[in-house]
């Protein structure tokens, strides 16, 4: 799976202004409305729902990263946004650092395959060190689009 | 030198190995001394790290080659395996 099959690329944001869980979790939920990927009587079940999920435990999984997740019946494929923080926000990640990147997906509740499809795409593309500096130090939306572009032709790491 | 250790797992837990029970598994790793690695098609992973183990992309079926090395090998395994055997306990209800 690659970035563009599940990335909404106008609801990716370069400067998340949130700095605590809960808002930036609200922010890039109202992201993938903005961009029409989700209805708006859905918008405070997602959040909800992800809230929910990181409850079990926190999906900032170290190096700046997270990947704040849930399932949802009002989607019929798996969408996701990304967001930059340039300070970072604190998300009680496994490693205690702050989180500046993050990958949030929303999945219809039938398809566990594609979650974990993009999982591997996150996890694998970022751990090459270059392309997660490059993402931490976007500017704008379309430098973080072009970067996972980029990613998809395989123009970084394995 | 201690000798490595070897054993075969199935994911069987319908969610697949994503993030909850790749948690559960470096927290497991954790506890031991030993290192433990885990296979798929011959790529193989660190158990203590979670991005490594998404990498997998393991879903429900898969099977998965775990071996660790050291003084408690044997006893992290057996650890590890029956996690995969409970599916880490997860039931088709619960939230990802």
């Amino acid at each position: 799976m690659k970035f563009s099959d599940f990335v909404s690329g106008k609801a990716i944001r370069a400067d998340l202004r949130s700095t605590d869980k809960v808002s930036v979790i609200n922010e890039l939920v109202e992201s993938l409305l903005s961009a029409g990927e989700i209805g708006a009587s859905d918008k405070e079940d997602i959040v909800k729902a992800i809230l929910k999920r990181e409850e079990l435990g926190s999906t900032g999984i170290g190096r700046g990263i997270a990947v704040p997740h849930t399932k949802h019946p009002s989607v019929n494929k798996l969408i996701g946004t990304v967001g930059v923080s340039t300070n970072g926000v604190e998300f009680e990640s496994l490693d205690g650092e702050k989180v500046q990147l993050f990958f949030l997906l929303v999945s219809p509740p039938d398809r566990p395959g594609d979650h974990l499809r993009a999982l591997e795409n996150i996890s694998r593309q970022l751990r090459d060190e270059t392309f997660c500096r490059f993402l931490k130090q976007s500017k704008t939306s379309d430098d973080i689009l072009q970067l996972l572009n980029e990613a998809d032709s395989s123009q970084f790491g394995s | 030198m201690s000798a490595t250790v070897h054993r075969t797992v199935i994911v069987s837990n319908e969610q697949g190995l994503h993030m909850r029970p790749a948690d559960l598994l470096v927290r497991a790793a954790a506890r031991f001394q030993c290192q433990i690695e885990i296979e798929k098609d011959g790529h193989s992973v660190d158990c203590r790290s979670i991005m490594g183990i998404l990498t997998l992309g393991a879903v429900q079926g898969v099977s998965l080659k775990l071996s660790a090395t050291g003084a408690d090998a044997e006893e992290a395994l057996k650890c590890i395996a029956e996690l995969f055997a409970t599916g880490f306990n997860e039931s088709d209800t619960e939230v990802a």
